[in-house]
């Protein structure tokens, strides 16, 4: 136990930790926030659709040795419309585009990586997160964006709100529906470009549904589901990378198993709470 | 009298990519009105009333709103399916009441204090106050349709279209609904378009009749609605007769 406690102390002493720390923490409200969007919209797998753009898109960046920000943050952001047109006018369910344009991205990316022999093990670390090793440009970025959302959801609260309960009534009363989604796709598509740095393409949509269906389980409104779940994502993360410091674990699947395990709670208080 | 008009409908014609659901309607709506809008299906009652919300473009036509005003919602809509949300989407009875507080707000839509006295008052008009902190999908299928049509009423709409509104609920509850409907349209003047199947049930409060199947075959008071030779033509003596008879039995609009 000494030893625990020691290491946790340890930890708050390299700046590597802090930055995960903050990093980790302002994604963790990003997705959370997103993820009830998204989630409510019963778009939530739009998450890793756009997640295995941004595989594709560090496999440009890496094979052109740009920068994986740089280049993704676009390209997801156009990915996320393209998706968003296909579903709108194409008249493809929501999953089926996810499916078609995450599934082309994913072969682009392997293809890229095959032919370039050179980068295969930072790919790999983009697949899995590595938040361990995570640049001043990343945490400048995750804290605009950050400011962004918070300032998005204030100045557009009711309309988002409006518009992720019923498109068509909020259509009829004058909202701007198609804004409205873009809004969402574009911060959506950042938080993501982001997050895979926090947990990896192969596990970012679990901090945009986690922390949501944990929150529903409890949250009697809105604005409450809003609260538990940004407060549940940032415990996790801030938890799972002091555990894998501690513990010398994986930090994107530790942060995603303390998701999982605050789920399981919550849905089996809310199971009991319905018997009782 | 011409500005007692809310909307005119002129040559209206709508089409889902070629193929041709509504041709050449024309009709008018006079402030007051309840209007029963009725036909079989796929008659493109549903397109109409999409079309008149500006959910779906009109191939032909014009409408035309008399009030231009932006500050006025047009319309309150009650959708055809009842249920909108899932049982898990997490908000309370005044939070959904308070959206369609939103279309006339300037940016950034903000529910103020004043915003939430008039969602209770409306809650009151409706009898659910007492739901106002209770989550949608913990209520009943009767009185989530009450909160969605406190939803529509919040803003003071021109003109209230309800699109099947009953489909899901049992006859009881649906005689109470065409029964509020009826005092809102009678005590308090609210314009009123009803598509529903059920037209001896609606027959009992509406003052106007619309009978379509892709274009207008009728559109007049109710009276004449049971007169018309069109109708027993399309319904059958016996049918037009029986709820006719009810209608003129059960109620004393007429």
């Amino acid at each position: 136990m000494n030893q625990i406690v020691s290491s946790l102390i340890e930890a708050f002493q390299y700046q590597f930790i802090i930055k995960a720390l903050l990093v980790g923490s302002l994604i963790a409200f990003s997705s959370s926030v997103m993820g009830i969007f998204l989630v409510l919209k019963k778009f939530s797998m739009i998450g890793d659709g756009l997640a295995h753009v941004s595989f594709a898109t560090v496999a440009i960046a890496l094979l052109f040795n740009a920068s994986p920000l740089i280049v993704s943050i676009p390209v997801v952001i156009l990915a996320s419309f393209l998706i968003l047109k296909l579903n709108e006018k194409a008249g493809l369910h929501g999953d089926a585009a996810i499916g078609l344009v995450s599934s082309f991205s994913v072969a682009f990316g392997v293809l890229l990586a095959s032919m370039s022999n050179g980068f295969n093990v930072d790919l790999f670390s983009y697949l899995f997160g590595s938040i361990l090793i995570i640049s001043d440009i990343d945490l400048i970025f995750s804290l605009i964006l950050s400011i962004v959302v918070v300032i998005g959801l204030l100045l557009f609260y009711n309309a988002l709100f409006a518009v992720t309960h019923d498109e068509e009534f909020a259509e009829v009363i004058g909202i701007d529906v198609k804004l409205m989604n873009r809004v969402i796709a574009v911060l959506t598509s950042i938080t993501i470009v982001l997050g895979i740095r926090v947990v990896g393409t192969m596990l970012i949509s679990s901090m945009i549904i986690f922390p949501t269906v944990t929150a529903l389980q409890l949250s009697r409104s809105f604005k409450q589901t809003i609260v538990i779940a940004v407060a549940i994502s940032i415990f996790c993360v801030i938890a799972g990378v002091l555990a894998s410091f501690v513990f010398n674990l994986p930090s994107g699947a530790t942060i995603v198993m303390l998701n999982a395990f605050f789920f399981a709670i919550f849905f089996v208080i809310k199971r009991i709470g319905g018997q009782s | 009298m011409v500005n007692s008009v809310h909307l005119k409908v002129s040559n209206l014609m709508m089409r889902y990519g070629s193929h041709e659901v509504l041709t050449n309607i024309n009709f008018d709506v006079i402030k007051g009105d309840y209007i029963g809008i009725v036909g079989p299906n796929g008659s493109g009652k549903t397109t109409l009333m999409k079309g008149l919300l500006g959910l779906l473009p009109l191939a032909e036509g014009q409408i035309n709103y008399v009030d231009k005003r932006k500050d006025v919602q047009k319309f309150g809509y009650l959708p055809q399916n009842i249920i909108v949300s899932d049982r898990l989407f997490p908000a309370k009875v005044r939070e959904i009441v308070g959206i369609g507080l939103i279309g006339t707000k300037g940016f950034p839509k903000i529910i103020n204090r004043q915003d939430k006295m008039r969602i209770d008052t409306i809650l009151n008009r409706l009898s659910i106050l007492h739901l106002r902190d209770k989550r949608l999908g913990d209520l009943s299928g009767g009185q989530q349709q009450r909160v969605l049509l406190a939803r529509a009423m919040v803003n003071e709409p021109q003109l209230l279209i309800l699109d099947e509104p009953t489909s899901a609920l049992d006859p009881i509850v649906r005689e109470d609904f065409y029964q509020l409907i009826g005092e809102l349209n009678q005590q308090e003047g609210m314009t009123i378009l009803l598509v529903s199947h059920d037209v001896s049930s609606i027959g009992k409060y509406t003052k106007k009749m619309m009978y379509l199947d892709r274009e207008l075959v009728f559109y007049g008071d109710y009276k004449a609605f049971c007169e018309s030779s069109d109708m027993t033509a399309y319904f059958g003596q016996s049918a037009q007769h029986q709820f006719c008879w009810r209608h003129t039995d059960e109620s004393n609009c007429k």
